[in-house]
């Protein structure tokens, strides 16, 4: 019995993990290789979730729905919105120096946020969206569904990677590292900086929103607390930072690990008396912005550094 | 006309207030070591408590206690910068950013920890509004905002432009290299940022907390106007983003306001999205701010 | 009263390898000395090696008997040397008194008021602008600017790199001008200067960089009378 409820928490830790993967190699893609400072991470995030909800859920008289979609197409769904929510703010900031685009992806989450609590009509405002459906719901029944789940998010994490790494080493990956490194000599060699900027940060919003759709689907609940900037935005960066910014691999080694110390942590504070176990949240919280100035400090390139793709040589 | 000056005006401006105070600190931060403080918020908030600490101790005004508070940030920001800020000066700013970003979260945590997360509210007792004229109703609070923050602006002003640490500050803002070419003190002027920045943070800080209540996420939920604010006066213009802080508070309280028909423009519950689009509008069109600051 | 600059055997550079190599040379109290070389000779960096903003790797340099090389640039102005960059040499955004004022702070003189007013005179131009931005002067007023903000500081040495640069001829007959006018109040110029034959002209010596390395030195005079000098850096024949 302990065994099997060890199993089914293993299971879980892995899911979340495995969105935080998600999150994290599109904030890669925008900060590692792109340098791009995202800060409103749940907001693109809270898009993809309710868009893929909305898509997906039978119809309500509580909210905007009724389509009844199939998941992926839920999924595609949130990626489309959530990547145009991020073209908006990049179109206007990506030429300022970065602590603009900081502020300004700050400020869109914040007010897709607040578009979430108070537009009833499409999110039923605070008491939040249910019974959203979970892929390949059909093949099993109680709790073996999370298993199928498991493999789902998986399966998309490694489609995000394969994607991810695609981008890395191709001449796109390339010319976007050699405008974060040098902007200037870059735009010299005839990149057009702007441009390549705004693709990045398009391309990390989609799989952001991505992420926020799988995680309605996990959860089959979403309420406006989904979107907390602490456990979205923060962790991610965090897990970013220690696992290794520009390296994939490293951006899902780096969620796995924290969201395993944050999670396990969670379950010795939680056999602490009531008054101790919020406190000691607290002390989660502070420990963790602390581990990023550690990080920032000593281990900057992370778990895994990032490396340089091997140059490869056409054969003609 | 009157029920607009009462219930829509004075209340801006006393807004406003909490705002410029707030964002004359990241103006000048931004000005002189050239990053965004996302810090600046939840020192606010780390202020509030500190004053909030000292009125359950001491049965003053509030007011009479900012000092205290004042202290607690000035501490926290010197030592913040010391040990979080300052190893990361020769990277490019945007690791201090991200290194602020987490300081925001610890100074929170910090405040929850040592005062829990319940929204805790001076207990001043209630003052009955002053009436001027027989029609202006006025609180005594949103006065006492707007007048500290007129002081606070003249000193400040007075501060940049005569004594020499405020021109070398303003030196160093208007360009780093020539400062330290011109042999300035660069660590004083540093010093000095913060410890206005952190002292204006917790008076902005008390008098959003007299104004509600105090909650941990108090100056994080400000953060947003006050970036907007800072920007629309001009990075490294003190004195613009003061200007800047009461334009948003303005436009926030103003655009809730039933102009046409009887609902009001825009609904209340987006009253932090009008700094929002404010801020925005200004980044597409003017992004050197209203008053010509710097573009960094 | 004023010491003499020898910078010897200076080998500097931004990390890299070093942009001068093994240069040598000697300023003497109350004369102004001019750098001169073919672009990219390394003129700019060998000033602000002796400014501290370069990362020297080898050699010493002296104002006097005090070892100048390893000390902070905000520690020189205090050892009574001062700098003008070429470009961004003017607060901006301050007005010129102001401008002239921060320049007192690093090393504040004696008596401010006399200091200020001697700069003033030799400055003329300014004192109607005192209370202007400098950022809206002409390029020659943000010249003179610069140099009394340097001059601000009762320097010995002042160290000016390219002051003529980008001005009208006009202009430039004036700032030469000023520099001798400088020098006849006792502070030592040490200048990296584009106009060699003008600047040879009023300068006790020169000192001729190629390829990061010393290539002649010699007194104003001597240089402009040397055959393979003028050939290579004063554009063939003689005036």
């Amino acid at each position: 019995m302990e065994l099997t409820g060890l199993f089914f928490y293993a299971v879980s830790l892995l899911i979340l993990g495995g969105i935080y993967a998600i999150l994290c190699l599109a904030l890669n893609v925008q900060w590692g290789m792109g340098g791009l400072f995202n800060a409103g991470i749940a907001g693109f995030y809270g898009v993809g979730a309710y868009t893929s909800a909305i898509l997906t859920t039978s119809a309500s008289s509580k909210h905007l729905g009724g389509f009844g979609l199939p998941v992926p197409l839920g999924l595609v769904g949130a990626a489309i919105l959530a990547g145009l929510a991020g073209w908006a703010v990049a179109r206007i900031c990506v030429r300022l120096k970065s602590d603009y685009l900081a502020m300004a992806s700050i400020g869109i989450a914040e007010i897709l946020r607040l578009v979430i609590v108070n537009e009833s009509w499409l999110t039923n405002g605070s008491l939040g969206l249910s019974r959203i459906p979970r892929p390949l719901a059909d093949l099993t029944t109680g709790r073996m569904g999370d298993i199928v789940f498991l493999g789902f998010v998986w399966f998309v994490v490694l489609l995000v990677y394969l994607a991810a790494s695609r981008l890395h080493d191709s001449p796109w990956g390339r010319s976007l590292r050699a405008i974060r490194d040098n902007e200037a000599s870059a735009a010299a060699a005839g990149k057009n900086v702007e441009k390549f900027r705004i693709q990045t940060f398009v391309i990390g919003c989609a799989i952001m929103g991505i992420a926020g759709a799988l995680s309605a689907h996990y959860f089959r609940f979403l309420s406006p607390t989904a979107t907390d900037p602490l456990l979205v935005t923060f962790l991610v960066w965090v897990m970013l930072m220690a696992g290794g910014s520009g390296n994939n691999k490293g951006a899902i080694l780096g969620a796995l690990t924290i969201w395993t110390l944050w999670s396990v942590t969670e379950i010795f504070t939680n056999r602490l008396p009531p008054e101790w176990a919020t406190r000691s949240s607290f002390i989660r919280m502070l420990l963790v912005g602390l581990l990023l100035q550690v990080v920032l400090q000593r281990f900057r390139s992370g778990l895994l550094p990032e490396k340089s793709p091997p140059v490869k040589f056409r054969q003609e | 006309m009157i029920e607009f000056v009462n219930f829509y005006l004075f209340p801006a401006l006393a807004i406003g207030s909490i705002y410029a105070l707030g964002a004359v600190g990241i103006s000048m931060i931004f000005g002189i070591l050239r990053f965004a403080h996302f810090a600046h918020g939840d020192l606010m908030t780390l202020g509030t408590y500190g004053v909030l600490a000292m009125a359950a101790i001491v049965p003053v005004n509030p007011l009479l206690l900012i000092p205290f508070g004042m202290a607690l940030t000035i501490v926290s920001a010197l030592l913040v910068d010391r040990y979080f800020y300052k190893p990361l000066r020769e990277l490019p700013t945007i690791y201090t950013v991200i290194s602020s970003f987490g300081i925001a979260l610890v100074f929170r945590s910090i405040v929850q920890l040592v005062w829990g997360s319940q929204n805790q509210v001076f207990s001043t007792g209630v003052k009955p509004p002053l009436v001027l004229f027989d029609t202006f109703r006025i609180s005594v609070l949103h006065l006492q905002a707007v007048i500290s923050t007129a002081i606070i602006a003249v000193l400040l002003h007075y501060f940049l432009t005569v004594t020499r640490t405020g021109r070398s500050m303003r030196a160093v803002a208007d360009d780093p290299e020539l400062a330290e070419v011109s042999g300035l003190d660069t660590a004083k002027v540093i010093r000095w940022t913060w410890i206005i920045g952190a002292a204006l943070a917790a008076i902005a800080g008390t008098f959003a907390a007299l104004n509600t209540s105090a909650h941990p996420n108090l100056g994080w939920n400000l953060l947003m106007p006050m970036f907007a604010a800072a920007i629309l006066g001009g990075i490294g213009k003190p004195m613009g983003a003061m200007a800047g802080g009461f334009i948003i508070g303005l436009a926030e309280e103003l655009s809730s306001y039933h102009w046409i028909g009887d609902d009001a423009l825009i609904s209340p519950s987006y009253k932090t999205a009008v700094a929002f689009v404010l801020m925005i509008g200004l980044l597409i069109f003017r992004p050197q701010g209203l008053f010509k600051g710097r573009l960094l | 009263m004023t010491e003499r600059l020898s910078v010897s055997g200076v080998s500097a550079g931004y990390g890299g390898p070093p942009i001068i190599e093994d240069v040598s040379l000697t300023v003497e109290p109350g004369e102004i000395a001019v750098i001169l070389g073919p672009n990219g000779a390394g003129k700019s960096t060998l000033l602000k090696t002796i400014f501290a903003l370069t990362t020297v790797s080898a050699g010493s340099i002296k104002l006097g008997e005090k070892e100048l090389s390893g000390c902070k640039t905000s520690a020189l102005v205090p050892l009574g040397v001062s700098a003008v960059p070429q470009t961004k040499n003017v607060f901006a955004t301050m007005s010129v008194d102001e401008n002239l004022d921060v320049g007192t702070y690093a090393a504040p003189p004696k008596d401010k008021a006399a200091t200020r007013e001697r700069v003033l005179n030799l400055f003329p131009d300014l004192r109607d602008k005192l209370k202007q931005p400098a950022g809206e002067l002409s390029g020659g007023q943000r010249q003179m600017v610069a140099m009394g903000r340097a001059l601000m500081s009762d320097p010995k040495l002042v160290l000016l790199d390219e002051p003529t640069a980008g001005l009208s001829p006009a202009y430039l007959e004036r700032i030469f001008d000023l520099l001798i006018d400088i020098r006849k109040t006792g502070i030592t110029i040490l200048m990296v200067e584009q106009n060699a034959r003008q600047a040879l002209q009023i300068a006790d010596h020169g000192h001729i960089l190629v390829n990061g390395r010393n290539y002649a030195s010699g007194t104003g005079k001597e240089l402009l009378a040397d055959e393979d000098v003028r050939r290579l850096f004063l554009g063939g024949a003689a005036a």
